[in-house]
């Protein structure tokens, strides 16, 4: 069941992650995957992507970086806001231990992730960074979905002080058999390809890009011949990097 | 029976098959005209460049209203010269593939249409694709030039008069004759009509907010809702015009494409049905379009092309 039109929902409850990031649950409920994401619209204002934190009820966790995330901050409990979707393809979930990578509120598609591999008796070990503790975000919900969490932060106020790509390291040193899922600035995610690819290790990511239809006709997400918003956002490490270099482009995304 | 030929020749440039990316569809970077060309498409058209960059209208711009798609993204590009650095790129991607490039083009007024056209000429697509039925800049730019047969006549001319390149001029469904356009551009040295570009402009209100949807409050209407008129466009167009005309408008499956070539069209865009069917639409389609000839013991497109005028 898609919503092909944006479609009116209450804002149920609201709660503030960090200084400039806030989670809305919505008075509603659709079917996704982790990983796909929908279309926010706020009439007269403009509309956004965003991934999905839980489809049941829908949970979006939003960051204050613009004019439209900040009329959506000014948004209270009982207000509307509308959504269309879900679109793109989400994570595709391994049967081996997962460990999962954040940085900043890269952490919402990974929160939803997180629950989904619980519920089939996965194994979760996350890596959550920030620069501040009070940047964290999400932590709850990992911790309650069962997940081992492993806080850095890059002035050492929580967790290990400097990268979640160094904690990713330990994680993955110490679960050889695990498969990588992360989502966050694209520096890490190269990072993360490269710790991967040494060790040989599945990884997925989730990326962000400029949508404007969200639908893969526009072109306006590309990313060197891939569509973001109908190929992703979570793609293959190898994807991302085959793309950047030029491989001849593919036709359809499997 | 030999396979039948699916080959079209357009303006003397051959196309492998009729299939033709239409514009504003995936054609904002060579990568990706790169991987239309590589799912099947015949030849591929770039997004409408316009002489300086254009950020185009906030969002929504694209929605699927239930029977077609909507749009109005309202012609954002990145201005000539770096559309002639992508396009440069996408002919060097695309040659090795054998697929002709259109690069389509947009302006304001009409001599900065021939300013554009010569712009991007120096990046050498195979065709020229002169846009001037987009929708949804009125309240910018005023009425489209395909609004009228001496408007749409007088940027023919200026392209015609800054390029050596084959010209398509693309034209608007939203006229009460477009044969006579059609005529008026052909006269002025078109060397082939695009038609039609999206149909209205329609809009889309949201009932629980009152509040149309698209941030342009309307938008060019697409999507197979509107292929029996773009069938009778071109069915129009074909009786009015010797030039070769692109049909476009709706076009789903191979039976679609027949139904086109039918009406008098020698190629075949393709662009919502990328929402629909995904960039694999263009092989999909090709494969219909061949299992159709097949059955019906057609060797070649143009034994299919124009029956529809027959008595």
């Amino acid at each position: 069941m898609a919503l092909d039109l944006p479609t009116a929902f209450r804002i149920r409850d609201i709660r503030d992650e960090s200084p400039t990031v806030r989670t809305f649950a919505l008075d509603g409920a659709i079917q996704a995957e982790p990983g796909q994401f929908v279309m926010v619209w706020l009439p007269r204002v403009n509309e956004k992507p965003f991934s999905l934190v839980d489809d049941a009820p829908i949970t979006l966790t939003i960051a204050r970086v613009g004019p439209f995330t900040e009329a959506a901050h000014h948004l209270r409990v009982g207000d509307r806001l509308w959504l269309r979707g879900p679109y793109g393809r989400g994570f595709d979930r391994l049967a081996r231990p997962a460990v999962l990578v954040a940085g900043g509120y890269g952490a919402a598609p990974l929160a939803f992730l997180a629950r989904r591999l619980r519920a089939e008796g996965v194994q979760v070990s996350v890596a959550l960074g920030a620069k501040r503790a009070c940047d964290l975000v999400l932590m709850d919900r990992f911790r309650d979905a069962g997940c081992s969490v492993h806080p850095a932060t890059e002035d050492g106020s929580l967790g290990h002080k400097g990268l979640a790509t160094d904690v990713a390291a330990r994680l993955l040193d110490a679960n050889p058999d695990a498969a990588l899922y992360a989502c966050g600035p694209e520096a890490m995610l190269e990072r993360l390809a490269r710790l991967c690819s040494e060790r040989g290790m599945p990884v997925q990511f989730s990326m962000e890009r400029m949508m404007k239809c969200g639908l893969g006709v526009c072109g306006s997400c590309d990313h060197h011949g891939l569509l973001v918003c109908r190929d992703g956002p979570v793609f293959s490490a190898d994807q991302v990097l085959g793309a950047r270099e030029n491989s001849p482009s593919p036709c359809g995304q499997q | 029976m030999t396979a039948p030929d699916l080959s079209v020749s357009l303006c003397g440039v051959r196309l492998a098959n009729p299939l033709v990316l239409a514009s504003g569809i995936l054609g904002t970077s060579a990568e990706l005209l790169e991987r239309v060309a590589r799912c099947g498409a015949g030849a591929v058209t770039s997004k409408s460049c316009g002489p300086t960059p254009r950020t185009g209208h906030p969002n929504p711009t694209v929605l699927d209203w239930g029977h077609g798609l909507i749009n109005a993204v309202g012609l954002s590009n990145p201005g000539a010269d770096e559309e002639v650095r992508i396009l440069r790129d996408a002919k060097a991607r695309l040659a090795p593939l054998g697929v002709p490039l259109v690069a389509s083009i947009f302006a304001e007024t009409v001599q900065g249409f021939g300013e554009v056209a010569r712009k991007v000429a120096e990046a050498a697509p195979d065709f020229i694709e002169v846009n001037i039925s987009c929708p949804n800049v009125e309240a910018e730019f005023g009425r489209p030039f395909a609004a009228d047969a001496r408007d749409a006549a007088a940027v023919t001319a200026a392209v015609r008069r800054a390029v050596s390149l084959p010209i398509i001029v693309k034209l608007s469904p939203n006229v009460p004759d477009i044969a006579a356009i059609a005529r008026a551009v052909e006269a002025e040295g078109a060397d082939a009509i695009a038609a039609i570009n999206t149909l209205g402009p329609g809009m889309v209100i949201d009932t629980d907010s009152g509040k149309p949807i698209l941030a342009n409050r309307t938008g060019g209407v697409s999507g197979p809702a509107i292929r029996p008129i773009a069938v009778r466009c071109v069915y129009d167009v074909s009786r009015a015009v010797r030039v070769p005309i692109i049909g476009i408008g709706g076009i789903m499956s191979g039976r679609d494409a027949v139904e086109m070539i039918m009406a008098g069209a020698t190629a075949v865009g393709i662009g919502s049905a990328v929402y629909y069917r995904g960039p694999e639409v263009f092989a999909a389609v090709r494969e219909e379009l061949r299992g159709f000839m097949e059955t019906h013991g057609y060797a070649d497109i143009s034994q299919m092309r124009g029956l529809a005028h027959g008595a």
